[in-house]
């Protein structure tokens, strides 16, 4: 194990560094197609629902297949990659920033319109503000699976940590597999941290009585 | 001369099929303190929400403070009037402070004179600004939440406040306590209309310098709490009046 680390180290950080490229790439851009989604279509319940089931039908295709359909499209390598878990990570925030905005009381949302607040100023200041914790915890999810499933972006060589997964598997050796995975993890566990911390900046931490 | 700041002119509501409203007119008087007494489904609550334009009428003009809320920015208008309700509705995520501040913020105050606003009106409603303004609602009782959800009200002096059932879900003695206070501050804070709905009617006669007694959404009698009580106009009222004899009976009895 020790020996293996010492004599590939450079590459399993880079590795590293490409998974999470990967991963924070794909999210940043569900998270924004997320709110957009949510902006437009929040007073089309309908509309809503139906993207909701569109993004569940991906969701439940296969990575190995997703990936190797868009080969033809976008070819080999890291924007397949992204496109395919951006799309897996949508299903989970987009649920997730919709419930999160559903279950506020709407007796807020009457009381804010009654103070004076503008629709613009109830969705921002009201709603986007009470559902922020359900948000950021559909965040960890899409995160935390994104992390898993970016492995098999190895296939179609996008690099990532996918790569030791697969040498391991190739070569018949455990001790690559076993780095693969633990450094899958540790990312994870890093990449929560930090996601943590923004939280903390956003949602103020309310007493409970 | 004595100035009109409520307007109903033959105001008409249905949502869907149901007709909660069929013929309201009605006028307000500047400085009034009006209470409306009536059963769920009378429309009360729906009569107070038409006047800040949360509801709008079927057909119907509805006039406040000389402006014709077809017309009206409702925007601006719910910015000077005042709004207190049932479920409080405090924002949880945001601090005593902060709450009171809404409005306020939203009309562009500066800093500065929201803070000054927010101890003044803590101040009037009877909490200790130092000990309540970084607060969460959370950490407060019933009674001292609605005391904020007054003080929010009041926070930019607006010539109206509307009530809708504020104390109904606060138990008897603070209920009680409250009821004093808020109409002190109506004599306190004079020229304001308070327009205030409610289903208790101890808490309507005690409170209105008129009753307007509401029934399957229309009027049954619009006077002083005493000719309400010794002159019901109709049968329902009546029998309301009825109701709190039988309490009074039932003191009686206990004694």
């Amino acid at each position: 194990m020790i020996q293996y680390w010492q004599e590939n180290s450079g590459q399993m950080i880079n590795l590293m560094i490409q998974h999470a490229q990967m991963v924070l790439g794909s999210l940043l851009i569900a998270i924004v197609i997320a709110f957009i989604l949510i902006v437009v279509f929040l007073r089309r319940e309908n509309w809503l629902n139906g993207l909701m089931y569109f993004f569940s039908l991906l969701y439940s295709v296969p990575s190995y297949a997703f990936f190797a359909l868009l080969i033809p499209i976008t070819g080999l390598g890291q924007i397949s990659a992204i496109i395919v878990l951006a799309f897996y990570s949508e299903y989970v925030l987009l649920r997730s920033f919709i419930t999160g905005i559903r279950e506020v009381d709407p007796s807020y949302l009457e009381v804010a319109a009654g103070l004076g607040m503008t629709t613009k100023q109830i969705f921002v200041k009201v709603q986007l503000a009470l559902a922020l914790p359900t948000i950021f915890s559909g965040i960890q999810v899409a995160l935390a699976s994104t992390m898993a499933i970016a492995t098999i972006a190895s296939t179609i060589s996008a690099g990532g940590l996918g790569d030791l997964l697969f040498e391991g598997l190739q070569t018949g050796r455990v001790v690559p597999i076993l780095w693969g995975t633990i450094l899958t993890v540790l990312l994870t566990l890093i990449c929560i941290v930090i996601l943590k911390l923004i939280e903390n900046i956003f949602v103020v931490d309310v007493p409970k009585q | 001369m004595i100035k009109e700041i409520i307007k109903f002119n033959h105001v008409n509501k249905k949502f869907g099929k149901n007709e909660v409203i069929k013929d309201l007119s009605f006028s307000i008087n500047e400085g009034e303190f009006i209470t409306v007494l009536g059963s769920s489904g009378s429309g009360k609550t729906t009569t107070l929400k038409m006047i800040n334009g949360l509801e709008k009428p079927t057909s119907g003009q509805i006039i406040v403070n000389d402006c014709d809320l077809k017309e009206a920015n409702l925007v601006t208008l719910r910015r000077h009037i005042g709004y207190v309700v049932q479920s409080i509705g405090l924002f949880p995520h945001m601090t005593i402070s902060q709450n009171i501040g809404v409005t306020p913020k939203l009309l562009g105050w500066d800093q500065g004179k929201i803070d000054l606003k927010v101890k003044d009106l803590l101040e009037l409603v009877g909490l200790d600004s130092k000990e309540y303004a970084s607060r969460y609602p959370t950490q407060l009782s019933g009674g001292q939440q609605q005391r904020i959800g007054v003080a929010r009200a009041l926070a930019t002096n607006p010539p109206l406040m509307l009530f809708d059932e504020p104390f109904s879900a606060l138990d008897a003695i603070t209920r009680q306590n409250l009821q004093r206070e808020v109409k002190e501050l109506h004599h306190k804070l004079s020229k304001k209309t308070f327009f205030f709905v409610t289903h208790d009617i101890n808490e309507a006669l005690y409170l209105g310098d008129r009753v307007m007694v509401m029934n399957h959404g229309q009027i049954e009698q619009f006077d002083t709490p005493n000719k309400v009580a010794n002159q019901p106009a109709t049968n329902y009222v009546k029998r309301l009046i009825g109701t709190v004899r039988e309490n009074q009976a039932l003191w009686e009895d206990i004694k």
